[in-house]
């Protein structure tokens, strides 16, 4: 084997030798001089007026430096940002500042901070601010938040909806009722996908130390997108973008949950501006449960047509997204700009009508997690597929062969906006169903229910939309870039854009590197995640950094290439078209003998005073990568599952999962990604769920509350793929950070359904719930 | 602001003088006053196990003791299971077999795992999600922890030489 076949190998990971010794920096492992401990005063009601508010006996706390209200911060901070289309929703609703005015919208809006030298000292601090509130009525449930009669969030607007789109249904029923005259089904159902907490095991966290004699702000951040928040953050605090450095060190997961520029971070630099010292803030886990964006929280109104067949002619779906109490940078898009494209999924749907309210209620804001829109689209088109084989009496597996997308219609436009590059999705659900035995399964679950067991077997064959990603539709481009400099000593050094938090992209980077120019991996070194030396990137979500950042890094090794070609060609006296690359040597092509190694060219690019006429010395580029397209993973996940008669606890005696990311760069890493997605997505079927009351009233502030799913509630996920390359970037690869979450749910919930016997039940499917059920057969 | 306490503890073999509040944390002591920062603070309610270090010998939560209630004890932490240089068994396990991504609960998990191994050398899969039941991960979905837990059971046995050093038993 050459040195060349790192591609498609599950080398380890570079990045853990840090990790699993305890010698990696996160951004709670900072320590600077002087520094100050921001900890921040948040609202204990879920609607209120603030009345007055007395900080004195706080300011007087020993060790208490500063304490800000929003007054402080007046025409010094700007806003939260949001970043909608512009008229898409009125200017002005679900606006803020970093800290609340006037009225506090959910549990936790943030009031006040308090800066001391000491964390516990700051938390002391806290306790002796004075606020007198008047407690107002909270519009929680977000149906009736819709009403008239509904406490209002933004009383200058009269309505708690943001935005809705209702267009004309005509066509849709006329579809609808042909097929019914034609001796067809409707099914309808209404959908609660639950709002749940993303629940990275790292909280977030900012550093910003401020440096008055050259007005330069540097910023830590546990964050996903170093330069959006470099870039917005400048904007905020009034400082040009050039005098604002952000360094995103380790960071312990983010799910979506960061990929947002908070009012904390804000705060953070705001303080450190005022005092001059360095400030630092840390989440506390109840913080995280209650003010980091939620995720989900839609409800669908679906309905399917199909012929007696199970052919589906039509579907609706009219979505509610619950925003919480303000927007954030995706909240207000998340269904109608990720969801609502991939509505049909998998299918092959002729006609399609999608209308929606966007809502305001007194919660937490929503935003992106894992999937954003798109495991709550695939849910419901998943649900109703398997509610037409249920009406027709039908196996489900059936129902989704009759109605896939075919392999030979790709590139595909559905019905629903998006244009799919490829797939193959009777592949997938056969090799799922061949890999759990899908005939012999359902023989022996017969038996089983025969002797009184509740078993249940269900299927999600989903697609993804992902890779944003392409030009022209976000409001400012979304590409990935790349600054590649290989030094004298044939060293490769890999500046990206991309900032990774968990997905191993210091290995597969490395690898991409390492296979196109010919060297050992130990050759290359990735470095990511502060902006004054890496080149623009957008940052790592929605499945986007192979598939974007790792085409830039792709197409930047192959113009250093042409140019190593180059000059090889000249020091071997040869033309360059006949200059092969290979086993770390550059060779003429006929003649093997006559060839110079890797680091010989590199050596004579940055050394070299000699160079031929037209040759700039020095192997240094920077590429920019924006896809034409964004690309479409698939596959399916079966799920097998018992109940427990008596207590009503389900559990997942099989999980299958045959998933298909195009090309596989680094299949260890593919795979620990779906394992990770999936345990969120059973994490959402069975367990999870954040509570509010009637008053706004966060019931689940702790992980005592919110049940995440541990190690013995977890099955072994048997996995397996196919392979199916998209042409939308050099690499063939198509995203896998979200598909275990988007297609596991709805996989739970149809076993669970089945083993019941019932169309569907709303999650989490808790054991409570299930035995309630049971008692009731 | 109360008066402080004087606390001998040892840790990763080295013993430690300090002054303590009597309510500062465990974690707090060892990540902010003895600069340790391997150890980890994910929920401080106890349920996520991201601060697990070893008290005489046996797995703690760092976030729900005191530094005082440490005084006299010997503390190992991630930064001291293998010597300088080397790795432990159950470290190599979780590189191995890509038992972390974000890293950031693994040292508790590698320390959870220690305990798990220290009472069972030979646990099955079952035992040790059993015994991981207290840490939290929201990255791998535990498969690949479980298989860096089952390959350090095997590397252990198959090789006696490879004692923790910080064993007390």
């Amino acid at each position: 084997m050459g040195i060349a076949a790192m591609l498609g190998t599950p080398i380890k990971r570079r990045e853990d030798p840090r990790l699993i010794t305890g010698q990696a920096t996160y951004v709670d492992d900072l320590k600077l001089l002087g520094l100050l401990h921001m900890v921040v005063l948040r609202s204990p009601y879920g609607h209120a007026r603030i009345l007055h508010i007395d900080t004195t006996e706080a300011r007087q706390y020993p060790g208490v430096v500063a304490v800000y209200t929003a007054q402080d911060l007046q025409g010094k901070v700007g806003n939260v940002a949001v970043a909608v289309p512009l008229g898409y929703i009125s200017e002005g609703m679900g606006c803020r500042g970093p800290l609340a005015s006037g009225k506090v919208r959910f549990y936790g809006d943030p009031v006040a901070v308090v800066l001391a030298e000491d964390p516990y000292s700051a938390r002391d601090a806290i306790d002796l601010i004075d606020i007198d509130y008047e407690p107002l009525p909270a519009a929680v449930d977000v149906e009736q938040a819709m009403q008239d009669d509904a406490p209002i969030l933004y009383e200058e607007f009269g309505t708690n909806i943001a935005y809705g789109m209702h267009p004309p249904s005509k066509e849709i029923d006329r579809i609808f009722a042909e097929t019914q005259a034609a001796g067809g089904v409707i099914v309808k159902t209404r959908l609660i996908n639950q709002r749940v907490a993303p629940v990275s095991m790292e909280t977030r966290g900012v550093v910003a130390d401020y440096r008055k004699a050259d007005q330069s702000l540097t910023i830590w951040s546990s964050s996903q997108i170093p330069h959006l928040l470099r870039n917005i953050l400048a904007v905020q605090i009034g400082l040009p973008q050039h005098k604002v450095r952000v360094i995103v060190p380790e960071v312990g997961g983010g799910f979506g949950s960061k990929l947002n520029v908070y009012p904390e971070e804000m705060l953070a630099a705001f303080a450190s501006m005022q005092t001059g010292h360095p400030v630092k803030w840390i989440e506390d886990r109840s913080e995280n449960l209650a003010v980091t964006v939620h995720g989900r929280d839609q409800i669908d109104y679906v309905e399917a047509a199909a012929t007696p067949e199970g052919k589906i002619t039509g579907l609706k779906v009219y979505g509610i997204s619950d925003l919480g109490a303000y927007s954030q940078l995706f909240t207000d898009v998340i269904m109608i700009a990720f969801g609502f494209p991939v509505s049909c999924g998998a299918y092959d749907i002729p006609a399609v009508h999608l209308s929606a309210d966007i809502v305001f209620t007194n919660k937490a804001p929503t935003d992106a997690y894992r999937g954003a829109g798109r495991p709550e689209a695939t849910y419901a088109i998943e649900r109703a597929i398997d509610l037409v084989a249920h009406r027709l009496g039908k196996d489900p597996a059936a129902v989704r062969f009759l109605n896939f997308i075919r392999p030979e219609q790709f590139p595909y436009k559905s019905a629903a906006g998006a244009t799919y590059d490829t797939g193959n999705y009777h592949a997938a659900l056969q090799k799922a169903m061949d890999l759990i035995d899908y005939p012999q399964l359902r023989l022996q679950q017969a038996q089983q229910r025969a002797e009184g067991r509740l078993v249940g077997l269900g299927i999600s064959s989903y697609i993804e939309i992902c890779g944003f990603g392409p030009k022209g539709t976000a409001p400012v481009g979304l590409y990935e870039s790349a600054r590649i400099r290989v030094e004298q000593s044939g060293t490769v050094m890999v500046y990206t854009g991309a900032s990774p938090h968990g997905q191993g992209e210091e290995t597969t980077f490395a690898q991409i590197v390492a296979d196109e120019f010919s060297i050992p991996v130990e050759q290359v070194l990735i470095l990511h995640g502060d902006t004054d030396s890496t080149p623009e990137g957008r940052g790592t979500y929605g499945s986007r950094t192979t598939a974007v950042g790792g085409a830039a890094v792709y197409n930047a090794v192959q113009k250093l290439k042409e140019k190593m070609k180059l000059i090889a060609s000249h020091l071997l006296e040869a033309s360059p078209e006949d200059i092969l690359l290979a086993d770390g040597k550059f060779s003429v092509a006929g003649s093997p003998q006559k060839a110079i190694p890797f680091s010989d060219v590199a050596t004579t690019a940055n050394l070299s005073n000699t160079l031929a006429p037209g040759i700039e010395p020095g192997l240094e580029i920077t590429v920019f990568f924006e896809p034409d397209a964004c690309v479409f993973p698939f596959g399916t996940h079966i799920c097998a599952v018992e109940i427990d008669k008596t207590t009503g606890e389900p559990h997942i005696t099989r999980f299958v999962a045959v998933d298909d990311c195009g090309r596989q760069l680094n299949p260890m890493i593919v795979q620990g990604q779906i394992h990770g997605g999936i345990a969120q997505g059973i994490g959402q079927a069975m367990y999870e769920g954040v509570v509010y009351n009637e008053d706004g009233q966060l019931l689940t502030a702790t992980l005592m509350d919110y049940a995440l799913p541990t190690a013995p509630e977890l099955p072994f996920f048997e996995l397996a793929h196919t392979v199916t390359p998209t042409p939308v970037n050099p690499l063939g690869v198509k995203g896998i950070g979200e598909a275990g979450t988007i297609g596991s749910t709805p996989a739970v919930v149809a076993a669970i359904a089945d083993a019941l016997g019932v169309p569907h039940i709303d999650m989490p499917l808790t054991s409570e719930k299930l035995w309630r059920l049971i008692q009731q057969r | 602001m109360s008066t402080k306490h004087a606390i001998t503890v040892t840790v990763n073999g080295q013993r430690h003088r300090s002054e303590v509040e009597p309510r500062l944390l465990l974690v707090h002591y060892l990540r902010d006053v003895l600069d340790l920062t391997g150890t980890h603070v994910g929920c401080n309610t106890s349920q996520c196990g991201a601060c697990v270090v070893l008290l005489n010998g046996e797995a703690v939560k760092a976030c729900t003791l005191l530094a005082v209630q440490a005084d006299g004890c010997e503390v190992t932490t991630i930064e001291g299971l293998a010597p300088e240089g080397s790795l432990h068994p159950i470290q190599e396990g979780f590189w191995e077999q890509h038992g972390l991504q974000c890293g950031f609960c693994t040292p508790g998990m590698i320390m959870a795992s220690y305990q798990i191994l220290k009472h069972n050398p030979h646990p099955t899969e079952a035992e040790i999600r059993k015994g991981l039941e207290g840490n939290i991960c929201r990255c791998t979905g535990y498969q690949n922890i479980v298989r860096a837990v089952q390959a350090a059971a095997e590397q252990m046995h198959a090789s006696t030489a490879a004692q923790p050093v910080a064993s007390s038993d």
